[in-house]
C-alpha cells in the first residue's frame, strides 16, 4: 500500500494505492484520480512547461509545453533538448516548436501567441 | 479637462480586468476601456508559464499564458478597448480616472462605471526584515519568475527559497529545471501554505527539502549572496538558539505574502477592510462608492485565477447592471463577521435584496483544522453549518447560503469554525 497526494487539481485528495491489488486506488475524490494513482505508481509522468528562445518577439522567452504528459525519467533529458531551439516571430499558440521528444511522439508546443 | 467618456472603464489588465470587462460588455456597457501598464494584457498570467489554471473554469488544464490568451482572444469579438503601457495616477470620487501613456500624454476619462482590478504585489525583504548583509542575489521570487520565464535571465545558480507559498514552490521547480540547484525550501510555519499538489511535484519530484518552522536569520555576502544561515523557530517562531544549518548558496528567492495593490482604492477615499488589505465591497462586488466596484487580488489574494475570472464576471455583471439601471437597493444590509478561527470574510457587506439565489461567502481560516463545522450565525441564532474534513490558511474556503435563509435577518452574520459539538 502507498500513499500519494492526487496532483490532477488543486483538491490535492490523500490517495491510497494498493499494489498487491492491481494497483486499486481508494481516497480519490474522482476518476480522474484512480487514472492518476494507479499512473504515478506504474509509469509517472509530467507534463514539462518550459521555454524557449525567440527573435522577433515582444519578448525574449517563449512559452511552450509538452504537448501530452511525458515520463518523470526523461524530464531533464527533454529540458536539454529546449536549449538548441530558437524560433522566431511571429509564433501562434499551439505550433511545434521541437517535434517528437525523444522518441515519444510527443511535441514541444508554444503556449502564447507572440 | 475631459479628454474621455466610456461607460466602464477597467483598471488593469490581468486576468481580473480581463473577465470583469468581458462581463460588462455583455450585460449593457456599450462603451469599455481597460486600462493596462503592462505592454500587454494577461497580467501576471504571463509569467506563469507552468500548468495547473483552468480546470474549474475550462474544464481542462491549461499554462498561465494560455488561460490568458482564452480571454484576449474573446476581446476580439467585442469593441471593448485597450490602452497599454498607461499608468493610473489617480482615481476621484466622481469616477474621474486620471491617467497617461507616451501616446496620449496626460488623460482625464470620465466612466459612469468603474471596475478596480490592480492585482497585489509581493512582500519583500524590508517586510520581514531578516538580518544580515545586503548583497546582490536577493529575489522575490514573482520578479524571478519574469526574469526568468520572460526575460530570459537565469537569477542564480544555487538557491534558498525562503515561504513555501506557491510562488515559491513553482519558482524551486523551475529554478531546478533550468539547471540551478534549490538546496532548500523554508517555512516559517509549521505547514505550508502552498497548495498540495506542488509540494508533490514541485519539491517532492525533484528531492528538494521543505524544512517547516525554520526560517533565515542570516544573510551572509560581499558583493553578491555568498551564505545563509536557518535555524528552527519555537511555537513563537523565535529562532531557536544552536539550531544553526549554514548553505553556501549565491540567491535567495522570497515568497512571503502578497498584499492586494490599492494606493488608487485609497485616493478614490473607499473604505478599506484592514483584514484583507483590500476595500470593503457588498454581495456583487462594489465598494463603499456606488457604481465603483474591485475584483481578484486588489479584494483578497486568491489561491486560483479560475476563482479570480468568477468573482470578477460577478463585478463586470454589476457594472453593467449599474451603468443600465443605476444605483442598488439597500435597505436590509448585512455586516459579516469573522468569528472564531476565521481571518476575513469576503464580501464584508450584503444587500439581502440583491443576492440573487445564495450568496456565497469567501475566507480563510488561522490555522491548520480537521473535522470541523463552518457555522453561519446571527447573534445565538445558527443559520446554517456546512462541514469540512480539511482546512488550511492556505486553502481559501467558500460557503453557500441561499438566499431564503438570509430573509427576516438584520444586523450582523458571523462566519466561525469549530469543532463539532457532541450530542
Amino acid at each position: 500500500m502507498t500513499e500519494l497526494i492526487c496532483i490532477v487539481c488543486p483538491k490535492g485528495c490523500h490517495l491510497k494505492v494498493d499494489e498487491q491489488n492491481d494497483y486499486a486506488v481508494t481516497g480519490n475524490g474522482c476518476k480522474r484520480g484512480e487514472a492518476y494513482g494507479k499512473k504515478e505508481l506504474t509509469n509517472p509522468t509530467r507534463v514539462v512547461p518550459s521555454t524557449v528562445k525567440i527573435i522577433g518577439g515582444a519578448h525574449r522567452r517563449l512559452p511552450v509545453k509538452t504537448s501530452e504528459p511525458i515520463p518523470k525519467a526523461m524530464i531533464f533529458d527533454a529540458m536539454k533538448l529546449l536549449d538548441t531551439v530558437t524560433v522566431n516571430a511571429p509564433v501562434k499558440r499551439g505550433d511545434v516548436v521541437y517535434r517528437n521528444i525523444l522518441e515519444t511522439g510527443i511535441d514541444f508546443i508554444a503556449t502564447k501567441d507572440m | 479637462m475631459i479628454t474621455e467618456t466610456y461607460d466602464l472603464v477597467v483598471v488593469g489588465g490581468g486576468p481580473a480586468g480581463l473577465a470583469a470587462a468581458l462581463e460588462g460588455y455583455s450585460n449593457g456597457a456599450q462603451s469599455v476601456l481597460i486600462l493596462e501598464r503592462d505592454k500587454e494584457l494577461g497580467g501576471i498570467l504571463n509569467q506563469c508559464i507552468h500548468n495547473g489554471f483552468g480546470l474549474h473554469y475550462f474544464k481542462e488544464e491549461l499554462t498561465g499564458p494560455e488561460y490568458a490568451q482564452r480571454f484576449v482572444d474573446m476581446l476580439r469579438d467585442t469593441n471593448v478597448q485597450v490602452k497599454l503601457d498607461t499608468m493610473v495616477l489617480e482615481i476621484t470620487r466622481g469616477k474621474q480616472i486620471h491617467c497617461m501613456n507616451s501616446k496620449d500624454g496626460y488623460m482625464v476619462i470620465q466612466a459612469k462605471a468603474i471596475v478596480l482590478a490592480m492585482g497585489c504585489r509581493e512582500r519583500t525583504r524590508g517586510a520581514i526584515a531578516i538580518p544580515g548583509d545586503r548583497p546582490a542575489g536577493i529575489f522575490t521570487a514573482g520578479t524571478a519568475q519574469r526574469y526568468v520565464n520572460m526575460e530570459g535571465y537565469m537569477v542564480g545558480k544555487r538557491v534558498i527559497i525562503l515561504g513555501s507559498g506557491d510562488i515559491g514552490l513553482i519558482m524551486a521547480r523551475r529554478m531546478t529545471l533550468e539547471g540551478a540547484k534549490v538546496l532548500a525550501c523554508v517555512e516559517l510555519m509549521p505547514y505550508s501554505n502552498g497548495l498540495n499538489r506542488n509540494i508533490v511535484q514541485c519539491l517532492k519530484d525533484y528531492d528538494i527539502p521543505l524544512y517547516l518552522a525554520h526560517t533565515i536569520t542570516d544573510i551572509q555576502g560581499d558583493g553578491r549572496v555568498e551564505k545563509v544561515v536557518v535555524s528552527k523557530v519555537d511555537e513563537n517562531r523565535k529562532p531557536i538558539p544552536g539550531t544553526e544549518m549554514t548553505f553556501d548558496c549565491d540567491t535567495v528567492l522570497l515568497s512571503v505574502g502578497l498584499i492586494p495593490e490599492n494606493e488608487l482604492s485609497k485616493s478614490a477615499g473607499l473604505a478599506m477592510d484592514r483584514r484583507t488589505s483590500g476595500p470593503v465591497v457588498f454581495e456583487n462586488m462594489e465598494t463603499s462608492i456606488q457604481g465603483i466596484f474591485a475584483c481578484g487580488n486588489v479584494v483578497h489574494v486568491h489561491d486560483l485565477v479560475d476563482f479570480v475570472t468568477a468573482e470578477s464576471q460577478r463585478a463586470g455583471r454589476a457594472a453593467g447592471k449599474y451603468i443600465a439601471g443605476g444605483e442598488q437597493k439597500s435597505e436590509s444590509l448585512l455586516e459579516v463577521q469573522n468569528g472564531s478561527c476565521v481571518n476575513y470574510t469576503v464580501p464584508q457587506k450584503i444587500r439581502t435584496e440583491n443576492v440573487e439565489k445564495a450568496a456565497e461567502i469567501f475566507f480563510r481560516v488561522n490555522n491548520v483544522y480537521k473535522n470541523v463545522v463552518i457555522k453561519v450565525t446571527d447573534g445565538d441564532h445558527e443559520i446554517v453549518r456546512f462541514k469540512r474534513e480539511h482546512m488550511a490558511p492556505g486553502e481559501m474556503e467558500k460557503i453557500t447560503v441561499p438566499k431564503a435563509l438570509l430573509e427576516n435577518i438584520a444586523g450582523t452574520l458571523t462566519v466561525s469554525v469549530g469543532k463539532e459539538e457532541t450530542a
